[in-house]
């Protein structure tokens, strides 16, 4: 069975493992790193390690070699019937890696409606050669048909990589096709690479909510899956003059009545904090309720919205749809300062992606520092007195 | 109605800092909590089970101590719980963790009837993938609806949900089994009662290894996971962060300034 392995002769006992271990399962004694129990064999501490003391010993599994050629892409398509640009933006990105792993790149569509622009469309971008399958099936956009068509192409082709958009609807429809092919799937990921000397793909992405990245890779399945997240690879270049083979697929056969789409609009929210354009961010700092309202002030008399981390909403100052982070809401303002807020890995989460931030905070260490643009130490108290003093005085 | 649901346990948010120094993460009090998301999906399960009658059993795979989150569930009214727990679970991917809960789940129904829904969080706020509903609905073989966000209807032998995905609002039916993954504000959870609590101590919580549910030991764990991760790092900052200093009466107006555009 497959266990972790402290080098007790090259420990140092610097402890960064017992820290880093989500589990607190190992432990300092006698000045070096011990395992307890809990481990999950999650490998942060082998990442961890300065001195690459800890190794995962892995049970030796013999895998066939699997003979798999060629990059796919999954197309995905907007209700318009129009091509979504992420799968785009994947044949653009997957025509590097086909020439880094020199495998020929593929592009499968789907859909009810007549496909022709469609394909035209992702042979200007790049494609050399597109799978096409037109099927009523694929009429409410729902998954299970594109899972079975998917499937059993990758059956019968085995493909060294499939790649599809880390949209709602290729995060629910890639796993099922993974699990079905038995094979492994790295999810949203952001940076894609075909490592030179193995030719494996290198898929790393944002893990702890964007604060650590991860580098993962599947050496032994195919085909190797990932998603991707929209907007991350550039859009290529649509040339008219670029031709490509369309090959036409049988539709899938089964049945898919079970779930039924009885209807479909665009999601009509009402003003969120995610269409915040100026945001105010209380954490724990502020201190007292009586501090908030302040703070409340401020933001109305800035024209701009306010919001809480997770422990205000716990002790019921405010109401959970002012959270921000990752169990809150996800905020991207232009500009989003924050008072007292530390900065807890699910906080920063939820607003990382702000145009320009700005943090007050007592503690001078406070994490929140490593991801604001500008930063004050002070009592945030004091300076949103102050600034609440300077908005009345000009009114 | 026979409902399960999958939750797992996951490092408390409040405890997860980053050593601006080291680099690394620290995780003072190793305070473990379920996973946030699956509280709804817990909360769901007890509304329907409120509304239907019926049977809850929660699910969780982890070390011992993952106990707590199923005795928790158990407290607000789930009515059995199961934790597969065994060293050759340890390392596992989304596919080998899939794996495993399915195998768990195929067990209770060989004793006491299928499930007709099977209920997860969207994701799970330290891995993030997502991926965990799907795949094992694939396991399962029944269909996913994922993301979904209200429960319009709910039947003893259909149901009729929000889903919102991609920006839209999307109204789907489904005939039982069916495996649905939450959004967050699908419900608000309820607290345990104190009966609920006595009576969780004494509830019926299985602990099954891998051969109890005669896993096959290549599918499971780290040696049953495709995927590896082969690096981690931090990302390279674009720039330090510009540290203000004065009295409170200028960096009030300095940030005054800030959101007119001045700096």
């Amino acid at each position: 069975m497959p266990g972790l392995k402290i080098d007790t002769s090259l420990c140092i006992g610097c402890g960064l493992c017992v820290s880093a271990c989500p589990q607190g399962a190992l432990e300092m004694e006698q000045g070096v790193a011990v395992e307890k129990e809990g481990c999950i064999l999650c490998s942060i501490c082998v990442q961890t390690c300065p001195v690459g003391a800890i190794c995962i010993e892995k049970e030796e599994v013999l895998h066939e070699k699997v003979q798999a050629h060629g990059i796919w892409v999954v197309a995905q398509l907007l209700p318009s019937g129009s091509v979504h640009p992420v799968t785009l933006e994947l044949i653009g990105q997957a025509c590097q890696l086909a020439e880094d792993c020199r495998g020929e790149l593929a592009v499968l569509l789907a859909g009810a409606q007549d496909l022709q622009a469609q394909s035209e469309l992702l042979i200007h971008a790049g494609a050399p050669k597109v799978f096409r399958c037109q099927s009523p099936s694929y009429l409410q956009g729902l998954e299970t048909p594109y899972c079975d068509w998917i499937s059993s192409m990758i059956a019968q082709h085995q493909p060294e990589m499939v790649l599809v958009g880390a949209t709602d609807w290729g995060r629910a429809l890639a796993p099922r096709v993974a699990a079905r092919v038995r094979t492994g799937l790295t999810a949203d990921c952001t940076v894609l690479q075909v490592d030179p000397e193995t030719k494996l793909l290198l898929q790393t992405r944002p893990a702890f909510g964007g604060n650590l990245m991860a580098t993962i890779i599947c050496p032994h399945h195919r085909p190797q899956m990932a998603t991707v997240r929209p907007g991350i690879f550039p859009l290529p270049e649509l040339l008219s003059n670029r031709v490509g083979e369309v090959v036409e697929c049988n539709p899938p056969l089964g049945v898919f009545d079970q779930v039924q789409l009885l209807s479909r609009q665009h999601a009509v929210a009402g003003r969120t904090l995610a269409d915040a354009e100026v945001l105010l961010v209380a954490g724990r700092g502020i201190g007292s309720q009586k501090n908030l309202k302040l703070l409340q002030e401020l933001a109305e008399a800035l024209g701009a919205d306010w919001g809480v981390s997770r422990p205000l909403v716990d002790a019921g100052w405010a109401d959970y749809r002012y959270q921000v982070g990752q169990t809150g809401s996800t905020v991207a303002p232009r500009v989003l300062i924050s008072f007292g807020v530390s900065g807890a890995i699910q906080h920063l989460a939820g607003m990382g992606r702000s145009e320009c931030i700005v943090a007050v905070n007592q503690d001078a260490t406070a994490p929140i520092f490593s991801v604001a643009h500008y930063g004050i130490v002070a009592d945030c108290i004091d300076i949103i007195k102050e600034w609440l003093n300077q908005c009345k005085g000009t009114k | 109605m026979n409902i399960a649901v999958c939750v797992k346990q996951v490092p408390s948010s409040n405890e997860v800092r980053m050593d601006p120094v080291t680099k690394t993460m620290i995780r003072d009090g190793k305070q473990a909590v379920m996973n946030p998301y699956d509280r709804f999906a817990v909360e769901l399960a007890l509304q329907m089970k409120d509304r239907l009658g019926g049977r809850i059993v929660v699910f969780s795979m982890g070390i011992p101590a993952a106990s707590r989150i199923l005795k928790e569930a158990l407290s607000c009214g789930a009515n059995e719980a199961v934790l597969l727990s065994d060293r050759a679970f340890a390392g596992a991917d989304t596919l080998a963790t899939s794996y495993a809960l399915h195998l768990g789940i195929r067990k209770v129904e060989e004793r006491s009837g299928r499930f007709d829904v099977i209920l997860c969080g969207r994701m799970a706020i330290d891995g993030d993938t997502a991926q965990i509903g799907p795949e094992l609905a694939e396991h399962l073989g029944v269909v996913p609806i994922t993301d979904v966000a209200e429960l319009l209807e709910a039947e003893t032998d259909r149901l009729v949900c929000v889903r919102t995905a991609d920006g839209e609002r999307q109204e789907v039916a489904a005939t039982y089994p069916v495996l649905l993954t939450v959004h967050k504000d699908i419900n608000q959870p309820r607290l345990p009662h104190i009966e609920g609590v006595l009576w969780a101590e004494t509830a019926p919580l299985q602990v099954w290894s891998a051969q109890e549910v005669g896993a096959d030991l290549s599918r499971c764990g780290l040696t049953g996971s495709p995927t590896q991760v082969v690096r981690t790092q931090v990302p390279e900052r674009e720039q330090a962060c510009q540290m203000w200093q004065g009295g409170a009466a200028e960096l009030a107006s300095r940030l005054h300034g800030l959101l007119k555009g001045e700096e």
